[in-house]
């Protein structure tokens, strides 16, 4: 339903896309807090580092190009809606959502690995971190692939096509939490 | 509308290109380590981190065409992220003090020095007298 | 821009046709399930309402074990040393987060942003009533709480760890974590309410309506939203941490296990003191509208407000650990807090000025909201001054965790949610209900809790400065405050709370009656400016049936060479 209040543009700036900014602003803080915590006490605990050196390196890296990749196909599909290509964005929306699910996929199996091991998440100081931050992250990559589907679902039908950008916005934030999440979970050691 | 038609322009950015530089940026950021070199490791995978996030940030979320406003109000969220840390690492970030320690925490640690673990027993202590007592109680209880 | 000016309500009517044809809308989708903003500021408005009198029967509860320990309270029976713990601790929690948080900001802010912009709705009517949705469901979890095995929370509002995290020690396994859940969901309701405060403001203004003309009360709403948003998530980040060393044994709070204790009380208080600006400011534009109404005068230095307003809520964030000076924080960074505390004070200090200087030289009328205003100058002055003892480290050795400090903020927060309320209430009333609220009652109710309030306070200032702790609920073990006088204190002070709750009585008669029964009011009562006065009182489903436009600023009282006293933002010039 669209009030007179959603077509106007005081500021020149679409009204979805500003509402996106200021989300990605509040998320900003969230995972700052996270973040922030983490790093006070990774600095301050230095024999952190050998839990640290448990966890998978390369499984990381490949999430890392997992949603890079992803994040290409939604830029993609933001560039296919501003060309009127409904459903051209519509499909780059569903590969964006298929690397989505392989990201959460690989995480369970690593996860999965790294509880047998046991480094469950009361392991310690770094796991409570590790799953707390790593797993807020994956929270936002699901909540996001879902938005994606429904903004897909309307974009096929070249309806509503400004929110593939906007959905687009959030979508990088999420991949630019985990390009810094990479270096202080994984590599750090 | 100016921002519009810098917007079509940004279009004429190869994505692609874009993508490729970022997995070659995430290919050093994984060599890094294995110089075995700390400082490198440091800089490759902290450094590039940044220069990826800007990329993905100028490139594929079109920062750079959007108005002051959102500049400010990202730029404002990050300066208080820095405030957080500021004020908050003076406390935590230490792991001792002058009479309390944090223990790291992990079960397959090997032990550490006697002397320097505080135990259970040493809880209910209020003066180092009694605090070494307990330890020798302590002692003597898993001496065998 | 000229497609604007023919803009009227029933286009949007025809995108949608179900939700604009007001005739065939039934009771549920127009009192439950709506997306008028007018509706969600009602169901904000009112459960806070609601909230304010269980708050107010527990404190109701406590004073009267502070007054007469081990009596039985009439209405609730003997009170243990744990209920006593739930019960402050639910106090300050529902008073804060489910009283003055929707009333002030989701109860205000949804009814005046989008009449007093000229806007129909909101920008995301749909997202508006998610946000309600969540809002209730986090009362209901709180309130749940209260009931389950071994009762609510009883670990203050601050849930410090680890008291809160530590189901041996707080001896509330259920409470304690229901009570984080609803608190995380009370954030995410506000997040999402911010997000259409802020994009409604900035882009749906009326055509000609520039940034300096939109009045005080949306800026202040504004920025509350924008420093909520800030400053709420760190402490969303801690409560997850809280919720898993509660659930899942992890250490984040535990120093046994690699953690640490007062990174909570960091990341809690990081959020909780622009937490107190999120509550202040909408509070400081409701009594800057009526002031400026009732003294048919333009407000002071219009601008410097507006700048002072964001410069407080930047310093807000600079202030937070002097609520940790004596809880083992780094001795320099005291220092620090200090300074940036004491700082504080000078902006604020400089709005009461501009409000004296309003009031200065005005044609001052002594209705029941303009009497709210100027009590809400004088108590909150009271608070901010006792605010600087405490923001001094020195001096908060002494004070930290006494009445003091109780009584300081009581100075602060009733000003804001009680008496910023009342006056928003009693002056938007005609244009919320189309009636007239009745005058004498209103005053009556005015005296009848701003005298009893200094009766309750003052007399805390006196035990807290004798260094009575708070959060006792029996002096009997502290022989050094259980004289006569201080005990005699305690009583003067619960009975002037039961004084004050009696006062109640009528403002609860009178708003209920006037709502359906009091005097009919017209489209602008009080001789406004600002836009939500030009829509009929009550505004139908979409405000107006023309869009208004907007020709000026909200402060034109009293333009010399006008035969008017007021020259209303909508009239062509």
């Amino acid at each position: 339903m669209k009030t007179i209040a959603t077509t106007r543009s005081a500021m020149g700036i679409a009204t979805g896309k500003l509402a996106v900014w200021w989300v990605l602003v509040s998320e900003i803080v969230i995972f700052g807090g996270v973040l922030v915590s983490y790093i006070m006490h990774r600095l301050g605990h230095p024999e952190w580092a050998e839990q640290a050196a448990h966890t998978h390196m390369w499984l990381g890296a490949f999430n890392t190009f997992v949603l890079l990749t992803s994040s290409l196909s939604a830029v993609l599909a933001h560039q296919a809606a501003e060309q009127g290509n409904g459903r051209k964005a519509a499909n780059l929306l569903y590969l964006t959502c298929l690397g989505a699910l392989t990201f959460l996929g690989v995480k369970s199996f690593e996860w999965t690995n790294e509880i047998k091991e046991g480094f469950t998440i009361q392991a310690g100081g770094f796991w409570s971190y590790y799953y707390t931050a790593a797993g807020l992250h994956a929270f936002h990559v699901f909540a996001g692939a879902l938005v994606m589907l429904w903004v897909a679902s309307s974009a096929k039908k070249n309806e509503n096509l400004h929110r593939v950008e906007n959905v687009g916005i959030y979508w990088h934030f999420v991949d630019i939490v985990w390009i810094f999440l990479f270096p202080l979970l994984y590599i750090a050691k | 509308m100016s921002a519009h038609a810098a917007h079509a322009q940004g279009h004429h950015r190869n994505y692609v290109k874009i993508w490729a530089m970022l997995v070659v940026l995430l290919v050093i950021s994984v060599l890094g380590p294995m110089t075995g070199i700390r400082v490198i490791m440091l800089i490759t995978a902290f450094g590039v981190a940044l220069v990826k996030a800007y990329l993905v940030a100028k490139n594929f979320m079109h920062l750079d065409l959007e108005k002051p406003i959102i500049h400010f109000a990202l730029g404002l969220a990050l300066v208080f992220m820095v405030l957080l840390y500021a004020g908050v690492a003076p406390d935590v970030q230490k792991s001792a003090g002058q009479n309390w320690k944090k223990d790291a925490g992990f079960h397959h640690l090997p032990p550490q020095p006697e002397h320097e673990m505080l135990h259970p027993e040493e809880l209910e202590t209020k003066t180092p007298a009694e605090r070494e007592a307990a330890r020798e109680q302590h002692r003597d209880a898993t001496a065998h | 821009m000229a497609e604007h000016t023919h803009e009227r309500a029933h286009v949007a009517g025809t995108a949608n046709d179900a939700h604009h044809d007001h005739h065939e809308v039934g009771w549920f989708k127009k009192y439950f399930w709506s997306t008028d903003h007018k509706v969600i500021a009602f169901q904000y408005m009112f459960t806070g309402m609601f909230l304010a009198l269980i708050g107010a029967f527990m404190a109701y509860v406590f004073r009267m074990q502070l007054a007469f320990p081990g009596q039985p309270v009439p209405g609730f029976g003997v009170v243990s040393p744990g209920q006593y713990n739930m019960l402050i601790t639910n106090h300050g929690s529902i008073m804060i987060f489910w009283v003055a948080m929707p009333v002030l900001l989701a109860g205000f802010g949804n009814y005046l942003i989008p009449l007093m912009v000229g806007a129909d709705d909101m920008v995301f009517p749909r997202l508006n009533r998610l946000s309600y949705q969540i809002f209730f469901l986090s009362a209901i979890v709180l309130l749940t709480s209260l009931f389950v095995q071994n009762g609510g929370f009883g670990g203050a509002w601050t849930a410090y760890p680890p008291l809160s995290a530590n189901k041996l020690y707080n001896l509330t396994p259920y409470g304690a974590s229901m009570w984080l859940i609803a608190v995380a969901l009370e954030f995410v309701a506000f997040l999402l309410g911010g997000i259409n405060f802020i994009v409604t403001s900035m882009n749906s203004r009326a055509p000609g309506m520039k940034a300096f003309d939109v009045p005080i009360v949306v800026w202040t709403i504004v920025i509350a939203s924008i420093l909520f948003m800030a400053s709420v998530g760190p402490l969303i980040a801690g409560a997850i941490m809280l919720l898993f060393d509660q659930t899942l044994g992890t250490s984040f709070f535990n120093p046994n296990r690699g953690g640490d204790p007062v990174l909570w009380q960091h990341l809690f208080w990081f959020f909780g003191h622009p937490e107190v600006y999120v509550v202040l400011l909408p509070a400081m534009g409701i009594v800057a509208e009526v002031m400026t109404v009732f003294a048919r005068k333009k407000l002071f230095a219009y601008k410097t407000v507006i700048y002072t307003i964001i410069a407080t809520g930047v310093l807000s964030f600079f202030v937070w650990a002097h609520h940790q000076f004596v809880a083992g924080i780094d001795p320099r960074m005291a220092n620090v807090f200090t300074v940036t505390t004491v700082l504080i004070s000078i902006p604020i200090a400089e709005m009461c000025f501009v409000y004296i200087a309003t009031l200065y030289g005005g044609s001052i009328r002594f209705s029941v909201p303009m009497l709210w205003a100027l009590a809400f100058m004088a108590e909150f002055l009271i608070g901010g001054v006792t605010g600087i003892y405490l923001g001094a480290s020195g001096l908060d050795i002494y004070f930290h965790d006494t009445y003091f400090v109780v009584a300081h903020f009581h100075y602060t927060f009733f000003p804001i949610a009680v008496i910023g309320v009342m006056a928003g209430v009693t002056f938007w009333f005609p244009k919320m209900f189309g009636r007239y609220m009745n005058e004498f009652w209103g005053k009556v109710h005015f005296w009848g809790t701003v005298i009893p309030f200094n009766g309750i306070f003052i007399p805390l200032f006196i035990l807290g400065a004798a260094g009575e702790h708070r959060r006792i609920f029996d002096y009997k073990n502290f022989p050094q405050f259980n004289h006569p006088w201080q005990n005699d204190l305690r009583i003067f002070a619960t009975v002037s709370l039961l004084v004050m709750l009696l006062f109640q009585i009528p403002f609860l008669v009178n708003f209920v009656w006037s709502m359906f029964r009091g005097p009919k009011a017209p489209k602008n009562p009080w001789k406004s400016n600002t836009l939500e006065w030009t829509a009929d009182s009550p505004p139908p489903h979409g405000n107006w049936a023309e869009m208004p436009e907007c020709h000026r600023g909200p402060y034109e009282y009293s333009v010399p060479g006008r035969e008017q006293d007021f020259w209303p933002q909508n009239e062509k010039a």
